[in-house]
């Protein structure tokens, strides 16, 4: 820590400061579609900011946590579909219904470890993503529209307003940023990771882990279902694609590329990511062709991640 | 409910359980001896669909097709071994997960761009057509009969070669304790290509023999891929005779939850509310099952005798 201006610092702040600046960027440069890539773009990376939590820092490989966007999105969508449009029932409910989802799912899966935890976490998702493709009633298969975006009730702060809707997420993926760095830093942050390598020798201290580890799952979850519910907004849709489980994939996929157990990598790697898809599936429709090794490569060969690459040691041993 | 519809879901549960099986036992040995997530299982069952249902077009008979898939099935899991997996053994589950993602991106656009979009029908062969009269007024198509019987024989076939060969002998070495197996001169890596192999196939028996009653599509496998998992958890990784068991249990339990829940539903609650959380409730059974089961023996119903603890 003798150099404070680290590469890895420079990634952050010029994604930070492009992620502030697209709104203005884009039209300027006759690109005015990039607003919603890189509003995606962020949705994403709140997830993955989400899933690093757990993942990074508790080590837990949650390979279902693309079921709390949809949770969060349906939140949306259902209570929107019986007319109930204000944001102040729906956003509750979307952070509620998450916490109880992930508090349940928690005390099931945290009982396990390893594969026996990937498996599980997938396993759970698949339910609920097998509810919403059995829901008739909002759309099965097909989704539901979302006529009216998450009302405020005040005109100063109305999501209508495309600009309004994409530095409220621009503001929601900072805010997570700061709530995630805070928990790492704890000492609660400290026992997630003391558990994350060796969870007897924690336990033996005292430290009743299960707590611990069941809290940061529903804070994970909390944020996750909280990008569900920006992403709802933003497209005016949910179906269960949201949570088909290849979504979960990409979660992880995003989280490692940008450097897992890093603060700002899974922001990173979804930037990385989805860029690289968008430009990939202009070329070629068979892009996954490519992808597919590519991840493989990655995984393989370049541990840590983008991150990684530029020298920002994870926190973690 | 008359009791006709009822033996012949049962009949249906068992068959989809067969299939279950199918792919679940080789996944159960492929992590019990070599601590591997190998999610391209999934695409091994595609693999057999559009290889063996190709060679069923070429010879002109869906036989001569399923016993060519054999081989070719075999050939296709060492390759996959040896080129891709081998690697991973040493690497965490994270970077096993991402990596075989990463290959079932590659496997499903590769069919996409040999096969087309739209997939692969295969016609059954005359023979296998029509339905058999089971006795009692019963009766069941003869193909779903011989996918049973298939199924039975290959799962008498694998509890034959694990109980009672050497080579069943070391496979269970290696499930229980893969390094003092090693240290014991057992030729691990070897016989871990060799069960991959076996794996492959059972996938891609599993894959070609549903394919005459859907059809051959891209991604088909990952569905039947989830729901193996959640059979081998349930049954014990590593446990051939948990993955039968549970199998069956999953299989049975998830048709006939989906024919007559609604029905049980509606002697507790008003008919619209039944009929709405029927399905829902029907889709979510097997996770609950398995949520249920792993609360009170996180290893599942079987582990392998003396396996390790699970880390």
């Amino acid at each position: 820590m003798t150099h404070w201006w680290t590469p890895a610092r420079a990634v952050t702040a010029l994604v930070l400061v492009l992620c502030a600046a697209v709104p203005y960027l884009a039209p300027a440069l006759d690109e005015p579609f990039y607003v919603i890539v890189f509003a995606r773009i962020m949705i994403w990376a709140i997830a993955a900011v989400s899933l690093n939590l757990i993942m990074g820092y508790g080590g837990m490989i949650s390979f279902g946590h693309a079921a709390y966007l949809g949770i969060g999105g349906y939140a949306v969508a259902i209570l929107g579909f019986h007319d109930i449009t204000s944001a102040w029932v729906q956003l509750p409910v979307a952070i509620g219904l998450s916490a109880v989802v992930a508090l349940v799912f928690g005390v099931i899966c945290l009982r396990t470890r390893g594969i026996y935890f990937i498996m599980i976490t997938l396993a759970l998702a698949q339910m609920v993503y097998f509810l919403s493709v059995s829901a008739e009633r909002y759309g099965s298969d097909d989704g539901l529209n979302i006529l009216w975006r998450s009302d405020f009730g005040t005109r100063f702060f109305d999501l209508e307003d495309s600009v309004v809707m994409y530095y409220t997420i621009f503001a929601v993926l900072l805010g997570c940023l700061l709530v995630k760095w805070r928990i790492v830093m704890s000492r609660f942050g400290m026992v997630l990771r003391a558990s994350s390598s060796n969870d007897t020798r924690v336990q033996a201290v005292g430290v009743p882990t299960f707590r611990y580890r069941l809290v940061a799952f529903v804070i994970a979850g909390v944020m996750c279902g909280l990008a569900g519910f920006l992403q709802a907004n933003l497209e005016r849709f949910v179906s269960p694609d949201m949570m088909n489980w290849h979504r979960s994939g990409e979660l992880i996929l995003m989280t490692v590329l940008g450097g897992t157990s890093t603060l700002f990598g899974p922001v990173v790697g979804a930037v990385v990511f989805l860029m690289l898809s968008e430009i990939l599936s202009t070329i070629t429709i068979h892009w996954h062709l490519v992808f597919g090794p590519f991840l493989v490569l990655v995984v393989l060969f370049a541990r840590g991640g983008v991150m990684g690459l530029l020298g920002s040691r994870a926190r973690h041993d | 409910m008359d009791y006709v519809l009822l033996v012949e879901q049962l009949l249906n549960g068992f068959q989809l359980g067969i299939i279950l099986f199918l792919m679940a036992a080789g996944l159960t040995l492929v992590f019990g001896i070599m601590d591997l997530v190998n999610l391209a299982h999934g695409s091994l069952f595609m693999i057999g669909a559009f290889v063996g249902g190709t060679l069923a077009l070429a010879t002109d008979s869906f036989v001569l097709g399923a016993v060519l898939m054999v081989p070719a099935m075999f050939v296709i899991g060492i390759l996959l071994e040896t080129v891709a997996l081998r690697t991973l053994y040493r690497r965490s589950h994270l970077d096993q997960v991402l990596a075989t993602f990463g290959l079932i991106l590659f496997f499903n656009e590769a069919t996409r761009l040999i096969w087309g979009p739209e997939g692969l029908v295969i016609p059954l062969p005359n023979f296998l057509e029509g339905t058999v009269a089971l006795g009692a007024g019963i009766t069941y198509p003869v193909y779903r009969v011989v996918i049973i019987g298939v199924g039975l024989l290959v799962a008498l076939g694998l509890y034959l070669l694990v109980a009672k060969t050497r080579f069943g002998m070391l496979v269970r070495a290696g499930a229980s304790n893969r390094t003092m197996a090693g240290a014991l001169g057992v030729n691990i890596p070897v016989l871990f290509t060799l069960v991959f192999g076996i794996g492959a196939v059972l996938a891609g028996l599993a894959g070609l023999i549903i394919t005459p009653i859907t059809q051959a599509a891209t991604g088909m496998g990952e569905d039947v891929l989830i729901l193996a998992f959640v059979v081998i958890v349930i049954g014990g990784i590593g446990s051939v005779r948990g993955a039968f068991i549970a199998a069956v249990l999953t299989g049975v339990i998830d048709t006939m939850g989906r024919s007559f829940l609604d029905l049980l539903l509606l002697l507790v609650l008003p008919a619209n509310a039944a009929e709405s959380a029927g399905p829902a409730l029907a889709s979510m059974l097997i996770y609950i099952l398995m949520a249920g089961i792993l609360f009170f023996r996180p290893q599942g119903l079987f582990p392998p005798r003396g396996a390790t603890a699970i880390q």
